[in-house]
């Protein structure tokens, strides 16, 4: 069984026929050619196939591709032109918050709602933000504090440093 | 608080150079095996057992062929008939690639379907009706040697009971001589559970053999990608598979921890297919199969006992290790160490005396015994021996602070001799420590623990004060299948002064492309943003033996190091030609040779390179190229001083981490930022095992936490804000000092974690509690105690 579908990812309108069962992150990654969004689990626990579907952040292999028909996709490579970066793509960098670079794509596309919703959260508020999202790298201690530095940085704040710190 | 020997524009060691990586990680660019499309591709799903020991009466593929789009339906009896059937384990041991009769562990490989599209695969996988005759599984590891249970390596001539080997290390009879006549002696049961890594990115392949050519390229998760290349020409060698003709792709890989160092049967079952049908063949697992199937780690049975006298003073410690390998032993230790360097676990106390012992034994879980962000089993070690020594410290009645700093190996002391025979290279064990409690500000904290007990609360703190060894290994004693545990190399400076250096490693998120850049910078003064570093593709980059137990800075840094050394002494040369100089009148400060006393007269290591390429002296070979494999001539012995407070509610046993402190010693350090993320991610690896995560089995056979849903993997929410620092006592025998950190905190963390849960429940009668320690088996334990 099979349908057409129009679906808009990354502002860019495509229309495919899929079969009734495929799954959206099998759409973005083998149908629309976007690798950026990741497959990590078959339980909706890990959050690396995260994306926005019409603005809110979803786990793309627990929805179907025609669910999916109508709608706004944004993706990991939707965040900031080739070459360039959204604050929290720099905000990663700038703290270290990836390390084997699986679970980024996910943990960006959370956090993109994550400030949305809420601008300047605190620490157990971005903790319990990027709880659906598992990263077995980095312990998210500089997850949380790229996070962070991003919000600053999307407020207009000034940036806090992105030296690490050491007890001494 | 590191000084640096570079400008921030070379960015050498010390510098918290941003990763040059992260780029393409960033901005969906990255380059993982799953998002590799070739024209023709197939894929492969694999058909699975249920059973965990049961014999195969028929596999009926008819229902699975009739859907279209099915190209194949491969079996054990299919692959028999090219005797690839069956595969060498890293340990020299056997596995299954196909079964043809029987099949020894739930999820093992049972067939593979060949289909135009993932989905069709799966719709393959599920048509095939296989009937088994089941049989009663041996799933307990003690009881593997009983008289009465089944021989479970019935493919092995003569084999009549299922053990694998037994080990020993240190004095036996010195060892018994010090516990009989020893003043306290302190002993425990522990188990150490089977684990999982669970890399986010699970394992997978593209095999890509060509029949024009007779040539395999592929593409594969694995750590070591060299070594996959001389294993796959060893099992298909004799089909005309030979080693010029593999050309092994580790392309960027979505985390490793030792999970993706094993050969997996998915990986030759897609190596035949494709060679077979010369149609490129992707198999990428799911989750609940990586889970289920893939090698696992720990799984060790330990009694650790320690002597000692009344005023605190360790004697001697002893150990006796059960292993449980599951059916084979696919492990990937050295193979003069089956356990690994589980010998390590005499720790960092100064006594003479220890004996250990270990066997192994077949039952009928999966294979493995490999990794979990440690390879060789250091953190078993660690844990009994820093589990003991608080026991020990309980029973004479002295602060388990107290009793450390008395018993610690003296800074002065080093190279030290173990009992077990390694020799510990540096170390300033006090130091840590003592930085350690300053900064949880110990002694207030007892203060606080004594009046939250009379109040009827819970409060405990935890100390493991542990030494690591790493860095494996120096040739005369290490090798896995026969190759020997170098690293390796190679430097290339372009005309223009900029490089690209390839490695025999391959980074799985530490970093190397930013770490290695750095060491060159360092030695070269070429800016480490100038440099270009590759890994993973065994047509190009040197021989090694790849990324894991914390070996690439011990090796392949330093081999990085030795290469960027042989070019500045071809600098000097061609400096002192152009200066025209004897060599001796240079003097070198990164990034240039000068005229000592006349800095004026100086050359700078582009110029240098350049000159290399138009100008060089007649006779000298041109170009400005280098390759070094480094055999280490010694491990090296990181170390670390953690201290973990927890808070535990009475009523719900809610266990709380309140502080972990980690203080780490790797001596010098490449990149602070980049080693501090690897001992935050490695103490998130420290606290899974210790409360959250384990494989658990029924007697049937049955894992009955399979899937991410059920198999607690930390989130942001359980992982604490974690502290850490360091002191730094460099490596005496490393090239730069440095000794290596990936795993230290997943070895370090644990034992921190429950001697703070038993600290605080030690009033109540609580002398030990396995990992992961629960909030149920706490209240367990808590209500036997009441009775």
């Amino acid at each position: 069984m099979a349908r057409e579908i129009t679906v808009t990812v990354n502002g860019t309108p495509h229309t495919l026929e899929v079969e009734n069962r495929l799954l959206l992150v099998h759409l973005i990654r083998e149908k629309i050619n976007l690798t950026g969004t990741h497959i990590g689990c078959d339980t909706s626990n890990c959050g690396a196939c995260t994306i926005l579907l019409n603005g809110k952040s979803v786990k793309s292999c627990t929805i179907l591709a025609v669910q999916a028909n109508g709608k706004e996709i944004q993706t990991v490579e939707g965040l900031a032109a080739p070459g360039e970066m959204h604050p929290l793509q720099e905000g990663f960098k700038e703290n270290h918050g990836l390390h084997c670079g699986f679970c980024t794509p996910g943990m960006l596309m959370r956090s993109v709602e994550l400030l949305e919703d809420n601008p300047n959260p605190t620490e157990e508020e971005i903790r319990w933000g990027i709880s659906g999202n598992l990263c077995r790298c980095t312990g998210y201690n500089n997850i949380v504090k790229a996070i962070q530095w991003a919000s600053a940085k999307m407020r207009g704040e000034e940036t806090p440093s992105t030296e690490p710190e050491f007890v001494s | 608080m590191i000084k640096c020997k570079t400008s921030k524009a070379i960015s050498g060691m010390g510098h918290s150079m941003k990763r040059k990586e992260d780029a393409r990680f960033l901005q969906g660019k990255g380059n993982y095996v799953d998002d590799i499309k070739l024209p023709g591709m197939l894929h492969m799903d694999i058909v699975r057992s249920p059973y965990a020991y049961a014999k195969i009466k028929s596999i009926d593929t008819s229902a699975a062929l009739a859907i279209p789009g099915v190209i194949a339906v491969v079996t054990g009896k299919d692959l028999e008939q090219y005797n690839l059937h069956w595969m060498p384990t890293l340990m020299s041991d056997t596995q299954m690639v196909l079964p043809t009769d029987t099949v020894m562990y739930q999820a093992q490989e049972v067939a593979a379907v060949i289909a135009t599209d993932r989905y069709t695969a799966r719709d393959g996988k599920e048509a095939v009706v296989v009937e088994y005759e089941p049989m009663k599984p041996l799933m307990n590891a003690k009881k593997a040697l009983d008289a009465d249970a089944p021989v479970l390596r019935t493919d092995k001539e003569g084999k009549t009971d299922n053990h694998i080997w037994h080990w020993e290390a240190g004095d036996k009879e010195a060892t018994e001589k010090v516990f009989n006549e020893a003043e306290v002696v302190v002993s425990q049961d522990m188990y150490i559970p089977r684990i999982h890594v669970v890399s986010i990115e699970t394992c997978g392949c593209v095999a890509d053999y060509s029949k024009v050519n007779n040539h395999l390229t592929m593409y594969m998760t694995t750590q070591a990608p060299h070594a996959i290349r001389t294993v796959i020409a060893l099992v298909a060698g004799h089909v005309g598979l030979t080693e010029e003709k593999i050309r092994v792709i580790s392309p960027d890989i979505g985390g490793g921890f030792g999970g993706k160092v094993p050969v997996y049967p998915g990986y030759v079952i897609a190596i035949a297919v494709s060679f077979l049908t010369g149609a490129p063949i992707k198999w990428i697992e799911d989750r609940t199969e990586n889970l289920q199937a893939d090698s696992f780690a720990r799984d060790y049975h330990i009694n650790v006992e320690m002597a000692g006298t009344k005023e605190g003073k360790i004697l001697a410690t002893r150990f006796k290790v059960l292993a449980d390998h599951g059916y084979t032993d696919a492990s990937a230790n050295p193979s003069k160490f089956p356990t690994g360097l589980f010998s390590i676990g005499t720790g960092s106390y100064n006594y003479n005396t220890a004996y250990m012992e270990a066997d192994a034994v077949y039952t009928n879980k999966p294979p493995g015994g490999v990794a979990y962000r440690c390879s060789f089993r250091v953190t078993e070690a660690v844990h009994a021996i820093e589990r003991i020594t608080d026991r020990f410290a309980f029973e004479v009645g002295i602060d388990p602070a107290d009793l450390r700093m008395q018993n610690f190996i003296k800074k002065e002391d080093f190279p030290w001799k173990s009992p077990t025979g390694w020799e510990y290279d540096s170390g300033d064990y006090h130091a840590g420590l003592k930085l350690a409690m300053k900064t949880v500000d110990y002694w207030k904290l007892r203060e606080e623990q004594k009046e939250k007990k009379a109040q009827g609360k819970l409060m405990g703190i935890g100390i493991s004060t542990f030494t690591e060894i790493v860095g494996a290994g120096p040739s005369k004693d290490f090798d896995i299948l026969g190759i020997k545990m170098f690293d390796s190399a190679e430097i290339r400076v372009h005309p223009t002064g900029k490089a690209i250096a390839r490695f025999g490693t391959k980074s799985q998120g530490q970093g190397h492309e930013t770490t290695y850049a750095q060491i060159i910078a360092e030695e070269l003064g070429i800016p480490a943003e100038n440099i270009q570093i590759e890994e993973g593709d065994t047509d190009t980059a040197p021989y090694g033996l790849g990324t894991y137990a914390s070996r690439s800075t011990p090796t392949a840094g330093a081999a990085a190091a030795m290469a960027a050394r042989k070019l500045r002494a071809k600098a000097k040369k061609i400096a002192a030609y152009l200066l025209e100089v004897s060599e001796d009148d240079l003097e070198w400060e990164p990034g240039k040779f000068f005229v000592k006393g006349a800095p004026e007269k100086v050359k700078t290591i582009q110029e240098i390179v350049f000159a290399s390429y138009t100008n060089h002296p007649q006779g000298m070979e041109a170009g400005f190229e280098a390759t070094h494999y480094y055999d280490p001539p010694n491990l090296t012995f990181p170390s670390g001083a953690y201290i973990c407070v927890v808070d535990i509610d009475p009523e719900t046993i809610e266990i709380k981490v309140r502080r972990f402190v980690a203080i780490d010693d790797c001596g010098n350090i490449i990149n602070p930022m980049i080693v501090q993320g690897q001992v935050h991610g490695g103490l998130t690896q420290g606290i899974a095992p210790a409360m959250y995560e384990e494989l658990i089995y029924d007697d049937a056979g049955n894992i009955l936490n399979g899937t991410l849903m059920d198999y607690l993997v930390p989130t942001a929410i359980e992982s604490p804000s974690w502290e850490t620092g360091h002191t730094v006592t460099p490596s005496p025998h490393h090239p730069i000092g440095a000794k290596g950190v990936g795993e230290s905190p997943t070895v370090g963390a644990p034992p921190a974690i429950a001697n703070a849960i038993v600290d605080a429940l030690s009033h109540l009668g609580v002398r030990h509690l396995d990992i992961p320690i629960t909030p149920y088996k706490v209240w367990k334990v808590l209500q036997e105690l009441k009775g």
